[in-house]
């Protein structure tokens, strides 16, 4: 029998803190933000990315993973959220290994672009300060990002998704604890 | 002291994660209206149930809190809501601009510029600038999806060719990032310019209406106007009588019967630094 970790030790301040976070990474796209949840989701889920599903993933948002059996215990668990096995009706996607193609995620409707999914995307690494070169709202001139380990032709792909503006996927890179956001209004350029 | 038997910030866990969806959409989707499932709040609607539900959706214990109503923080609006975070919350409040770090607004924005470590929280009555002009919300949804924004320029040009002049002195529509029509609530059109690459997070709660949209940080916000009748925001051609501020949104006073004016800044904590200011460089 596996053990269950703990989630949030104190899961209305730490839900809060995660969520602030993620709001300051989503108002400035590219910049780095800290989660520090002091928490240990099962592998190969990272602790930005656990903390983000807790604060915001719930028995409304039907998830899509593919980090295996013991993650979605775990978020099943903590967040009560149900897991589904089409990714194109799942708020949150969450991709641990070969991210999904932005293509086969729901963009929502022109009356209703909020319904787009939120693509929870597990990287390598996140560097500020050199590689993509970010613009758009909530970036006074450039901001600049690399990630490490993103998956192939992902600039291409968000030209695309970005295009359909304002429908589009919404994304946010986790690596460790560090968190950085590509909302849908974001134009990257590499750099 | 935090009142005993609230959840933090009063509102339970699950409303604040649906309004903490809700608001990271609206960040992603600058100046579209996200509906979301309002709840009942202890005051009633028109007091600013919406803004109190985002400010209560992102408030943490290290925030200080001001909150303004028409610009003054001593207005009842103002105190009442201020004290309901105190109790339900136990955060820190301030009345100064500069040590906020979250400012929930009704209908002005601070003269003092806002730094990119504030979120301004707008209580908002009325969120679809098209309200007047097409009240069926399908239809307007449906405008909104097509950005075909016609009706308000047909609206502000009859103002132009009745009065000579687009006669909107506050709710003036707003561009924002040359995609969405957007309410500003109602601040003075004399605030518009503000909105326009701001450092600050500009989040919009409307309770009754059920609806959250926002204005990330620098993005560009346009007042609608035309190549010939260009914008201008509209202010009181007075010096303040208590600080002199020539520059500030100014309140008209009436003062006795026989018709005495008086025109004081709208901005309570603005006024107050202006009036200290000279006194402390005197000592």
């Amino acid at each position: 029998m596996t053990r269950l970790t703990p989630g949030f030790a104190n899961p209305v301040l730490d839900a809060q803190a995660s969520f602030r976070a993620i709001l300051e990474a989503m108002s400035r796209p590219g910049r780095i933000q800290t989660i520090d949840a002091r928490i240990t989701p099962p592998t190969p889920l990272c602790s930005a990315a656990g903390a983000a599903l807790l604060s915001l993933a719930d028995a409304d948002t039907p998830l899509w993973l593919d980090a295996g059996d013991t993650v979605g215990e775990w978020l099943r668990f903590h967040c009560g959220a149900p897991i589904t096995p089409d990714i194109g009706a799942a708020r949150f996607v969450v991709a641990c290994g070969a991210a999904p193609s932005l293509d086969s995620l729901d963009i929502g409707t022109d009356e209703d672009p909020q319904l787009g999914t939120t693509l929870i995307l597990q990287v390598t690494g996140l560097v500020a300060g050199e590689g993509w070169r970010l613009t758009g709202p909530g970036i006074q001139h450039q901001h600049r990002l690399r990630v490490l380990g993103a998956p192939a032709g992902f600039v291409a792909a968000w030209a695309h998704n970005q295009a359909l503006f304002p429908r589009g996927v919404d994304v946010l890179l986790c690596a460790d604890e560090s968190i950085a956001a590509l909302p849908r209004s974001v134009m990257i350029a590499e750099g | 002291m935090t009142e005993a038997g609230y959840n933090f910030a009063y509102l339970d866990e699950t409303t604040k994660r649906m309004i903490r969806r809700a608001i990271l959409k609206a960040v992603a989707i600058p100046g579209h209206q996200i509906p979301f499932g309002a709840r009942e709040m202890p005051l009633p609607y028109g007091w600013g149930t919406g803004g109190i539900q985002v400010t209560a959706s992102i408030l943490g214990p290290q925030d200080v809190l001001k909150v303004i109503d028409q610009g003054a923080d001593d207005t009842t609006n103002a105190v009442s809501i201020r004290r309901f975070f105190t109790r339900v919350a136990g955060i820190a409040t301030t009345e100064a601009t500069g040590e906020a770090t979250i400012i929930q607004t009704r209908h002005r924005i601070p003269e003092k510029p806002l730094t990119e470590n504030q979120i301004l929280v707008y209580q908002v009555p009325q969120p679809e600038p098209l309200f007047k002009l097409e009240p069926r919300r399908a239809e307007t949804r449906r405008l909104h999806a097509l950005a075909d924004y016609g009706l308000m320029h047909v609206r502000l040009y009859e103002d132009i060719a009745r009065l000579g002049h687009i006669a909107k002195a506050y709710d003036y529509p707003v561009m924002v990032n040359e995609r969405y029509l957007m309410s500003p609530s109602p601040i003075p059109a004399f605030d518009n310019p503000k909105m326009h690459q701001m450092a600050a997070l500009q989040l919009f709660g409307a309770g009754r209406e059920k609806r959250i949209y926002a204005v990330p940080p620098y993005t560009p916000v346009r007042s609608l106007d035309f190549e010939d009748h260009p914008f201008r925001p509209i202010r009181a051609p007075h010096a303040c009588a208590i600080c002199g501020s020539t520059t500030s949104y100014l309140d008209e006073l009436v003062t006795d019967d026989a018709g005495g004016r008086a025109f004081i800044c709208s901005d309570t904590d603005y006024c107050q630094e202006r009036q200290q200011a000279p006194k402390a460089a005197a000592e």
